[in-house]
């Protein structure tokens, strides 16, 4: 941990109010209240013991006393010293992540819809030769089709390059 | 104690059939393979191998993954030990030493002594799982709900609250994954809770959909974020990769020791491996005859830590089989591939399906015996797979885990909940909470409360009936205790500090 201080934010002074904490204590809360919330539309229908409405009124009770806890520890100062966090890979790495869903939801198949996560990931990290990273990917995920589709028999989906195979 | 031998003798049957045996080094080999690579722990190397197994049957593929298990823990220790980046805490230990040792160019004594005392460790503990498991299930036979329900409860304060470091974000993750186990279906009266009308949320949260996302995918997210740190080398093993007499006499009783520590300890309901390699480590520290080298490569501190993980690995499977109790996020992904089977662990398992449970506890001797001869003289092949550069790998692995899910449930809903899982798991690092109680958690919390529901149906809804088995009175005091422990240990550290 020390080494990264070196390059990364000074380390946060104690005692002062944490603001991602008190976020973090709010989406608790947040969390409990639609828990409770969705409970409520429950019918209980046993006679006796537990309905089904019990338990999540329970898990929103124990978040709703965690908000609290969270709380505290944020407004102490408590959360652990954090390092500086480089904003631009992590959202590169979600783009690819949005990418692959799309591609598989509007039918672009396996092989597009991997390459493309493989691309981005890997941009994110650093690389910059898109365009041998494609001709990887896409190799790997054709060969990881076949094995799936001819060995395994278990069937990814399709997309127009899968049918030219 | 005969009916132990005739039932790991019937095991050992079923294990070596020539299939049976082709799955254990299948396994065996993906397991070194994926646990070798850096940042990916056992857990998540079971978790990614899970979609692989679907179409076996039950026993294949149970035994599968007792090779993928175990070769997760020593592909890890060899990233621990060759680039300091321990793949879970319960490698740690082994890095703090095994690291300094490979930079002495010490590496290869460093790595053989890790997988003998693994091999040691591991062969021992499967023998004490193999005596203590029937003794156990006796024992269980005589549970009733409400003390399933007591016994829970003790896993998950142990696995949240006790020992981590903070018990508030601990409880926090455990409540995180209890939440996301009351989505679907409730199975008693039919009606969908948190489903918000989507239908692919009525079954509920896959086990794997959650596992990959918090781990690969958090764990990709997270390295990605910090990138501009500075990056850890990997070490290239240098001479010799034998060890020397003086390091054989050097490493077996801190071997035998590791494996005292991990075996009880993982055996407990008390979850993890933290405890026992630390534990470990401290008592080699001690006892050791060199003690101006620890902290600069002392082979005792390897030994000793890696034979109290995998004892511990080897413990965590008696709660996880004789009380369907998992306690670590590896035991988790383990009853998620059970469940996948429609199999629930537990007494009635050893009495319906024995060959599966003995054959699952003899592939473990198999397993351990294959991943000695198999790391020691491929351990060069292991080490080329360190060498993928780092942008490839987190594609590979990103590419790896969504191809999980895709195989599994190619959907749009699922999907972004695997990409949703993994902003969740980047978020829990970047502000340090732990994330096996979400795990553990989302796979024991449906548990808890059908057993729970059932306890107070029979008992026609009277509460009592809780406190009134005296099993159960006596694990909810112990899980009352260990909640309320650390919070009290903490206030007597602070009126220590503020009397200063």
């Amino acid at each position: 941990m020390t080494r990264d201080n070196a390059s990364g934010d000074p380390a946060q002074p104690p005692r002062r109010v944490d603001r991602a904490g008190i976020v973090i204590a709010a989406l608790l809360a947040g969390l409990a209240a639609v828990l409770v919330f969705d409970a409520r539309g429950l019918s209980s229908t046993t006679m006796y013991g537990m309905g089904p409405e019990a338990m999540p009124v329970v898990v929103a009770c124990g978040l709703a006393l965690l908000a609290i806890g969270n709380f505290i520890d944020a407004l102490r100062g408590n959360l652990p010293a954090r390092e500086s966090a480089d904003p631009v890979p992590v959202v590169l790495i979600l783009i690819g992540l949005a990418l692959l869903i799309a591609i598989i939801g509007f039918g672009g198949g396996f092989i597009l819809a991997t390459s493309a996560l493989f691309v981005t990931t890997s941009a994110a990290f650093g690389r910059r030769a898109i365009l041998v990273d494609s001709i990887i990917a896409v190799v790997m995920s054709t060969l990881i089709y076949l094995a799936f589709d001819r060995l395994l028999t278990l069937s990814l989906p399709t997309g127009p390059l899968e049918r030219l195979l | 104690m005969m009916d132990t031998f005739a039932a790991l003798a019937h095991g050992m049957a079923v294990a070596v059939q020539p299939m049976n045996l082709l799955y254990a080094l299948i396994g065996v080999f993906l397991g070194t393979a994926v646990g070798v690579l850096p940042g990916i722990g056992p857990a998540l190397t079971v978790a990614l191998l899970l979609p692989v197994t679907y179409k076996l049957d039950p026993g294949g593929s149970l035994i599968m993954f007792a090779g993928i298990y175990y070769g997760g823990m020593y592909g890890g220790s060899t990233t621990a030990i060759l680039i300091n980046t321990p793949g879970e805490s319960a490698s740690m230990a082994t890095a703090l030493e095994g690291n300094k040792m490979a930079k002495a160019g010490r590496g290869g004594p460093a790595l053989a002594t890790s997988a003998i005392g693994s091999f040691v460790a591991g062969t021992i503990a499967t023998v004490g799982l193999a005596f203590l498991a029937p003794w156990l299930v006796d024992f269980a036979v005589r549970f009733g709900p409400e003390d399933y329900f007591a016994l829970m409860c003790v896993a998950f304060v142990t696995v949240s609250a006790t020992f981590g470091d903070s018990p508030v974000r601990g409880l926090t993750s455990l409540f995180i994954g209890l939440t996301l186990g009351l989505v679907g279906i409730d199975k008693l009266t039919g009606q969908a809770r948190l489903a918000f009308g989507v239908p692919e949320l009525l079954d509920g949260v896959e086990v794997t959909t959650l596992a990959v996302g918090l781990f690969a995918v958090g764990e990709a997210l997270y390295v990605a974020s910090r990138r501009h740190h500075s990056e850890e080398k990997l070490e290239p093993v240098r001479g010799s990769l034998w060890m020397t007499k003086e390091d054989w006499k050097r490493s077996w009783k801190p071997w035998l020791r590791g494996t005292m520590f991990g075996f009880p300890i993982g055996a407990l309901p008390a979850g993890g491996a933290e405890i026992p390699t630390f534990l470990s480590y401290s008592t080699e520290k001690r006892l050791t005859k060199y003690p101006e080298e620890f902290g600069k490569g002392a082979i005792e501190g390897v030994a000793g830590p890696e034979a109290a993980n995998n004892a511990s690995a080897a413990g965590t499977l008696v709660p996880l089989l004789t009380l369907g109790l998992p306690t670590s996020a590896t035991a988790a992904m383990m009853l998620a591939g059970f469940q996948q089977y429609g199999l629930n662990p537990g007494p009635l398992l050893f009495a319906e399906r024995p060959d599966l449970v003995w054959g699952l506890i003899a592939s473990l001797f198999i397993a351990n015996c294959m991943l000695l001869v198999l790391n020691l003289p491929l351990v060069g092949l292991w080490v080329r797979l360190l060498a993928i550069p780092q942008p490839w790998l987190y594609a590979g692995i990103l590419a790896f885990a969504t191809m999980g899910t895709i195989a599994a449930k190619p959907s749009v809903v699922e999907l972004s909940m695997l990409a949703g899982f993994g902003v969740l798991g980047f978020l829990m690092r970047r502000y340090d909470f732990p994330i096996a109680p979400v795990v553990v958690g989302l796979i024991l919390g449906p548990i808890a409360e059908s057993q729970l529901r059932r306890a107070l149906a029979i008992s026609l809804g009277d509460p009592m009936t809780l406190l009134q088995s005296p099993i159960s009175a006596t694990l909810l005091a112990l899980a009352l205790i260990a909640l309320l422990a650390p919070f009290v240990l903490k206030g007597l550290g602070r009126f220590k500090a503020t009397e200063d």
